[in-house]
């Protein structure tokens, strides 16, 4: 049997379609290949892998935005659009049967953003329906398989997305992370992902899950391309009340400069290295602190004594808030009604018994549970209070370090069904990424080698909109490590 | 028993802004095909977010300090959580715990009744809401529409004290919060067409009991005539209850109109839990005080100074002072009368005398929409000063500005009305009149002195209302002398 992944010297020895943006824009600006051939080849390689990996949810002939953006860095490169991600006359279903004929009346401002940078939107990705998931198995149309072995989950819930670059399909795709629904498919898919500073990144038209905890970021090749991408995304919304008008640099400029390893405080919090974590995951994470230590990185401890509630405090919050969010989809407006219904009542409850799975259910009753009278004290109030001490903690940790180091998950991407009749479990491996939504800073993942022939993810979580100096650390990183360079053998 | 009802008044009213409270569509519907006045937000079209009109939280605070209220250094909008096809996000951004405005009052009894002492009623909280669309039943009887124009309208809520006692006292303070909403010109505060809402809670106790009874809610009412029926209605049936000997149920009762009464629409075991929490995609808002103080020097003269001003400086009855202040647009025409012109008195008489007549007969309701302003009143005021016209003539030149809009001057000139004050003139009528009426001056020669009256008449009929009527009184009084003695 061959090796399932295939490692690269570098970006030259890679084929087209795994190669970096950056490297793809010098190649478009030098005229070595076309924007038309690159969009006709990424839709090719969409189409053609669906059938096994069910990434996209639809294809679209991408191109489509070519006029806008001429000069800027994305002009012409194939992305990719988590299917949450709303987008003016194409199908947009959040993974739900609930919404599976539903064609949005506008676009969300992300997609606005990289339309007027002139991308070439190829697709919908597939995801965890409303993004409630850690595997994409909670998808209305079927599972996501992992490119690196296809009997193993992507993660999720931005599954789609993170199989999307890691099966060179897209140079760049976006998905939404409310737990670590970016980072920990792009640790078990071998890819870069961030989630940016809640704030950095406009909302309007994310579907939303969790209000206060939803942020849109990039999956990508590499760090540079990251920062790449935030630069096209990020920046205060006027339709967006939570959107951030801190000012954004250009990050891949920042990134680009290259920055001085020595000295820089990387702290590892104590908490993140107990238990219950898979020894090729601890040891590909040690080898890397290793690595920063090697590039004059001053390791340090610092202390999240209140992670323990993270998990807790995130499923209160961040179903009492889906419980809300949800309610719109009742059948009267748009997207799926049930066929037969007696009165008004009924037809609310069988159209959303019947257009919501499982664990979407599962979740609105626990969020409607927190928010009741009589419950709202001990459930949301006090989880909000745990939230504010787990913020507080982030600070103690930055008064100490400048960026915090931990694995991105407890294990490498697990067998389909293996987790889903325990959703507790499924849970609990979202315990690194969870806390990152809940104190609002920015966090993001890039491979750092293989356990058991499945890729590991190295977290680098910064304090708020300190994204540059997180990035540029992951491309120090990535310019003298070369687990980017391996990808899946598809 | 005696017993006494203590009513709190619940009164929604939309805001004329002119976009929504959450995105920017237009909030003048009204007219419009439905669901043309809606964008993805206000039709809750999923990942919309919300973004606050800054003109609705301006309107709260200038509401909020016109009703005395202390007004909050921090608020912030909470959901409201429920099921309704009007409804479209299927919960309604509102306030719950930190509304904009608290504990305020107004006060009612000011004079209008005289005799009866001012009385402040309580104002819990304001808060700000977005409204939400309408459904529309199909005349078949099974199909149901929703028309969202509404969807998204602000409304301010406006909780009262348990403060009221009677239901006269419940409408008057309702006309006393609509003169003043309309007097800082928030809202039209029209209850026909829905711009503003009343709900009461109406409980009765026997009369000194300080503990509030089971209280009832009463919806549906749509008219101030109807809060007034509709709460008497419910004052009598709970008596009735408590007397029987059986307990109040605590409840929401629809008012009926057609048939006057109220009618149980659901008990407290099915109210709703609305599971409030804090709107996520809105952060807190921070007022600063220089913010209010801003909106504070904004406030024009409200109807509680008016009056005082009117009965006190100018010297008005306490009547036509709480007519004059009770409606900001006859207060406004009167200010800027009174501002040219220091006979208060007969600009208050023309203004509630024919004036407010003749709107009535057209059905205007308010003075700015007919074609008289306050120049017209001030140069025919004039006019009756000098002796041009007399007041009875003045009433015609009345009638014809509101028909024509045209000047007193200019009337008066093409209708021939000059008041005619030439002795000879009239002395020559006078002999006309008192040679065709030998049995009224016989009868006047004899000692009956209402003749005169009778002559007068004569005269003027003759002169088509033209001549002075001073100096025809006084000259004929002299010819009839001369008669007698003859």
């Amino acid at each position: 049997m061959s090796e399932n992944y295939i490692k690269y010297a570098n970006y030259k020895e890679m084929p087209v379609h795994f190669k970096p943006a950056h490297e793809i824009r010098r190649m478009i600006d030098a005229k070595e290949i076309s924007e038309a051939e690159l969009t006709k080849m990424a839709v090719e390689r969409a189409s053609s892998s669906n059938g096994v990996l069910n990434a996209f949810l639809s294809i679209s002939g991408g191109g489509a935005e070519l006029a806008g953006g001429k000069n800027s860095f994305w002009a012409g490169i194939p992305v990719a659009l988590k299917d949450n991600i709303v987008t003016k006359g194409i199908k947009t279903t959040a993974g739900s049967k609930i919404l599976e004929n539903y064609t949005p009346i506008y676009d969300a401002t992300v997609v606005q953003k990289l339309k007027n940078a002139g991308a070439s939107i190829i697709g919908k990705t597939n995801m965890d329906e409303f993004a409630m998931g850690s595997s994409t198995e909670n998808s209305a149309f079927g599972v996501t398989k992992n490119p690196w072995d296809i009997t193993r989950v992507p993660g999720g819930s931005s599954g789609g997305s993170a199989v999307a670059v890691a099966s060179g399909s897209a140079y760049m795709a976006l998905g939404s992370d409310t737990g670590g629904s970016i980072r920990q498919p792009a640790a078990l898919c071998g890819v870069c992902g961030m989630k940016p500073t809640y704030g950095r990144v406009s909302r309007y038209g994310l579907i939303a899950f969790a209000s206060s905890l939803d942020q849109i970021g990039p999956f990508t090749r590499d760090a540079l391309d990251m920062a790449h991408a935030l630069d096209a995304i990020c920046g205060h919304d006027p339709k967006d009340s939570t959107s951030s008008a801190a000012p954004a640099e250009s990050f891949s400029d920042f990134v680009k400069k290259g920055m001085d390893m020595n000295g820089v405080k990387i702290g590892i919090p104590d908490e993140y290295f107990g238990e219950g974590i898979e020894q090729g995951v601890s040891d590909r994470v040690k080898e890397a602190i290793g690595q920063f230590e090697k590039m004059g990185a001053k390791i340090v401890s610092v202390k999240l004594p209140h992670t323990k509630y993270a998990i807790p405090v995130y499923y209160l919050i961040a179903t009492a808030e889906a419980s809300s969010n949800l309610s719109r989809f009742d059948g009267v407006k748009y997207g799926f009604r049930a066929a037969e219904f007696k009165n008004l009542k009924d037809m609310y409850m069988k159209t959303r018994d019947e257009g919501f799975g499982a664990e979407v259910k599962r979740r609105i009753i626990l969020g409607t549970y927190a928010l009741s009278s009589g419950y709202y004290d001990a459930y949301y109030k006090t989880a909000q209070k745990a939230r504010t001490k787990i913020k507080e903690d982030f600070q103690d940790a930055f008064s100490r370090a400048d960026l915090i180091l931990s694995p991105v998950t407890p294990a490498a991407a697990f067998k389909i069904g293996e987790k889903t009749a325990d959703p507790l479990t499924m849970y609990m491996s979202d315990i690194f990424t969870i806390s990152a939504n809940l104190a609002s800073i920015p966090a993001l993942s890039i491979p750092c080698g293989l356990s058991g022939g499945m890729p590991v993810g190295l977290q680098l979580s910064g304090n708020y909109f300190q994204e540059g100096k997180m990035l540029a650390a992951a491309y120090e990183f990535q310019k003298r490590t070369d687990h980017h360079l391996c990808v899946a053998a598809v | 028993m005696k017993y006494e009802a203590v009513i709190g008044l619940e009164v929604h009213v939309q805001l004329s802004t002119n976009t929504k409270i959450f995105c920017p569509c237009s909030t003048r519907y009204s007219g419009n095909e439905p669901n043309t006045s809606v964008c993805e937000v206000c039709s809750g079209q999923p990942g919309v977010l919300p973004v606050l009109n800054a003109e609705v939280l301006k309107r709260a605070v200038k509401t909020g300090l016109a009703l005395n209220c202390s007004i909050a250094k921090r608020t912030k909008f909470d959901r409201k959580n429920y099921f309704y096809p009007d409804l479209p996000k299927g919960y309604q951004v509102s306030q719950f715990d930190m509304p904009i405005c608290e504990k305020g009052y107004i006060v009612v009894n000011d004079g209008l009744a005289e005799g009866k002492k001012d009385k402040k009623i309580g104002i819990t909280r304001i808060h700000m809401e977005e409204d939400a669309g309408k459904n529309v039943h199909g005349a078949d009887g099974k199909s149901s529409f929703v028309d969202y124009n509404r969807a998204g309208v602000p409304l301010l809520e406006i909780v009262s004290e348990p403060d009221i006692r009677t239901s006269s006292e419940a409408k008057e303070y309702l006309e006393k919060l609509k003169t003043i909403l309309k007097y800082i010109d928030v809202s039209d505060c029209n209850m026909e067409d829905g711009s503003l809402r009343c709900d009461a809670n109406v409980s009765v106790r026997p009369a000194g009991e300080t503990k509030l009874g089971t209280k009832v809610e009463i919806k549906n009412m749509n008219s101030f005539r109807g809060v007034q029926k509709a709460i008497d209605y419910e004052i009598e049936r709970q008596i009735k209850v408590c007397e029987s000997g059986s307990k109040i149920t605590q409840e929401t009762r629809l008012y009926d109109e057609a048939k006057a009464v109220t009618l149980t629409m659901r008990k407290k075991e099915e109210a709703f839990d609305y599971r409030y929490f804090p709107e996520p995609d809105l952060p807190p808002y921070d007022i600063a005080q220089k913010d209010i103080d801003a909106i504070r020097s904004t406030l024009p003269e409200l109807p509680d100074a008016k009056f005082s001003r009117y009965l006190d400086e100018m010297q008005l009855s306490a009547y036509d002072a709480s007519l004059l202040a009770g409606n900001p647009s006859l207060a406004a025409f009167f200010d800027r009368c009174a501002a040219g012109y220091k006979n208060y008195k007969a600009i208050t008489n023309w203004l509630l005398g024919d004036i407010s007549k003749k709107m009535n007969e057209l059905g205007i309701d308010d003075i700015f929409d007919a074609r008289i302003r306050p120049e017209h009143l001030l140069e025919m005021l004039a006019l009756i000063d000098n002796g041009t016209i007399s007041g009875k003539i003045a009433k015609t030149v009345i009638d014809e500005i509101f028909a024509s809009g045209e000047k007193p001057a200019k009337i008066i000139e093409k209708l021939g009305l000059v008041q005619i004050s030439d002795d000879s003139f009239i002395l020559n009528i006078i002999n006309e009149v008192v040679a065709e009426n030998p049995k009224s001056i016989s009868d006047y020669i004899s000692g009956k002195e209402a003749a005169v009256g009778f002559l007068v008449g004569q005269i003027m009929k003759k002169t088509r209302g033209k001549a002075n009527p001073r100096i025809v009184n006084e000259m004929l009084i002299t010819e009839l002398a001369k008669l007698k003695n003859a």
